[in-house]
């Protein structure tokens, strides 16, 4: 893994969202406030614009300062999240060595423990955590009982599907939705929507 | 979607700059990050409070930079919270170096920025977190309540006592104790739009209303069918009251505040109808407040807020204040 999978990556996870951008939207006035799509469109955006920037950057450097530009130019969660989960990342050890793809579940799992902090929340609370916990522990689970890549990830992106699937009978207890107590339910959260096209993506560049 | 805007992209900026210009005698504005401070600096040794959420509810905080409030506010995109970077940049500014007092309120956006730079920040800092919204059920697994007009209150009695020198621990107490003391409720009547969504945030019928609202149109308790302006008064206030369990002739501010698209005509008939029921519950209101402070951009409906009130809340309540929102006693 490279600065320029980060960047290649990014571009494909614009397309993603783009093409989803509607649902996306609409799940969010359902249930929150309608800026999900906004935010992540916006975050995604200043990503590939960074492109000159961090190209020839390490990795630590690059997925910091797309930490910082994820912090600063979203706002609201999502950038706060988003921005802990890239900081996390870039203070892997030794990630300027090469990543493989051992170091990279390693960082994932230290970058969403941190989201987890941050955000306060856990599984079943209907967040974007109910999609990057399951799909975290799936690739480490994957590692130990050394199965295939390939295999590791096609169950990386059933595992995000359903928890995604999972967030819509949920009583959400963390975030806007959990304003709306039992008139949440019934309602996929859109940041679990957004969270797993975007692990689907990923995972789908590294497969092929 | 009707607007006064040129573009979505340029929509935040201008009404910035527009408020920067109008108001150059109280308040300097600042860009890239965006922050607002008054125009004059911080006195040696005054504690200074910072505040800030998502834009689009104006004059919140912006409007209540100056003297006897806020030191600064961060701006954020219409209904998303500011950024760390935002809250740095302020905090850089205005520290004299008697400490950083954030009032933030209670949206998970918000708390985690404001904790990110309270974490990024070396000086002494403390916040005061607002959760005055009773429609929301609180417990300790949730979000919990959300922070709402009452912040604007919090704002007013702990900007005076920092301006009378109260330490960083103090204003912080006091803050806790007026948000503690607080308790709000709103309707909303029809939605609002974001500019950057061009389309209503939700869909409210002609003869409905969203009862227990949150200020970014959040849906509240249920969606009810319109009624008398003195039945939903009733509603607001039995919920509140059942929070704050005031005292037979315990003394409280009545705070009526528009959400941006109700006329003050009756915004003034709602504090009427609140005075008439608080009356037959030998509930004194010895102070008030009437006006869109807290507002939801374009949303018509209110919110009713109540605070008990002592001898130490009142002192700082009437002190004088200079904002471009906010002014009395000088």
């Amino acid at each position: 893994m490279s600065t320029k999978f980060l960047i290649d990556n990014a571009k494909l996870i614009e397309l993603t969202i783009n093409e989803n951008a509607d649902e996306i939207e609409k799940l969010d006035q359902e249930i929150g406030d309608g800026d999900h799509i906004f935010n992540v469109q916006r975050g995604i955006k200043l990503v590939i614009e960074l492109e000159p920037i961090i190209k020839d950057l390490p990795i630590s450097k690059a997925l910091n300062q797309i930490a910082m530009k994820v912090l600063s130019g979203i706002g609201g969660s999502s950038g706060a999240l988003f921005g802990t989960l890239f900081m996390t990342m870039a203070k892997g050890a030794n990630i300027d060595d090469g990543i493989d793809f051992k170091k990279a579940v390693e960082i994932f799992a230290q970058g969403v423990e941190a989201v987890k902090q941050r955000g306060k929340a856990d599984v079943g609370e209907k967040t974007m955590m109910d999609v990057l916990i399951p799909v975290s522990n799936c690739l480490q689970k994957g590692l130990e009982e050394n199965k295939d890549k390939s295999e590791i990830l096609n169950e990386a992106i059933e595992v995000a599907e359903k928890g995604m699937l999972s967030t819509k009978d949920l009583l959400a207890t963390k975030g806007r939705a959990s304003f709306l107590g039992e008139r949440a339910k019934g309602h996929i959260d859109p940041g679990a929507r957004s969270s797993q096209l975007m692990i689907k993506t990923v995972c789908e560049s590294v497969n092929s | 979607m009707k607007k006064f805007m040129n573009s979505a992209d340029d929509f935040l900026k201008e009404s910035l700059q527009g408020f920067g210009a109008a108001h150059k005698d109280i308040v300097s504005c600042y860009y890239d990050p965006n922050f607002v401070t008054r125009s004059s600096s911080t006195k040696e040794g005054k504690v200074a409070l910072i505040s800030g959420g998502g834009s689009g509810h104006e004059p919140m905080h912006g409007g209540l930079v100056g003297h006897g409030m806020l030191d600064a506010a961060c701006p954020g995109f219409v209904f998303s919270s500011p950024t760390p970077d935002q809250m740095l940049a302020a905090a850089e500014k205005v520290d004299s170096g008697a400490g950083v007092l954030f009032i933030v309120k209670n949206y998970s956006g918000d708390v985690m920025n404001f904790e990110m730079a309270a974490e990024m920040m070396s000086g002494p800092n403390a916040s005061v977190l607002t959760n005055d919204d009773v429609a929301v059920e609180d417990s300790s697994f949730t979000t919990g309540r959300r922070g709402v007009a009452a912040t604007v209150l919090v704002e007013k009695i702990v900007g005076s006592l920092a301006e009378h020198g109260g330490s960083l621990q103090e204003c912080k107490s006091l803050g806790d104790k007026v948000n503690k003391n607080s308790g709000s409720m709103g309707v909303a009547f029809s939605s609002c739009t974001v500019p950057a969504a061009g389309k209503p945030t939700f869909e409210l019928g002609f003869d409905e209303m969203e009862f227990g609202v949150g200020i970014h149109g959040e849906p509240g308790r249920r969606r009810d069918k319109i009624k008398p302006a003195q039945d939903i008064t009733n509603e607001l206030l039995e919920a509140i009251i059942e929070d704050l369990k005031p005292n037979s002739n315990e003394e409280m501010l009545l705070f009526i505040n528009g959400m941006g698209g109700t006329p003050l005509t009756e915004l003034y008939l709602v504090f009427d109808n609140a005075k008439k029921f608080l009356d037959s519950k030998n509930i004194k209101i010895s102070r008030s407040l009437v006006g869109n402070y807290c507002t939801s951009l374009e949303m018509q409906g209110a919110s009713i807020t109540l605070t008990k009130l002592d001898e130490e809340i009142v002192k700082h309540w009437d002190s004088k204040v200079h904002t471009a929102a906010m002014r009395w006693g000088m």
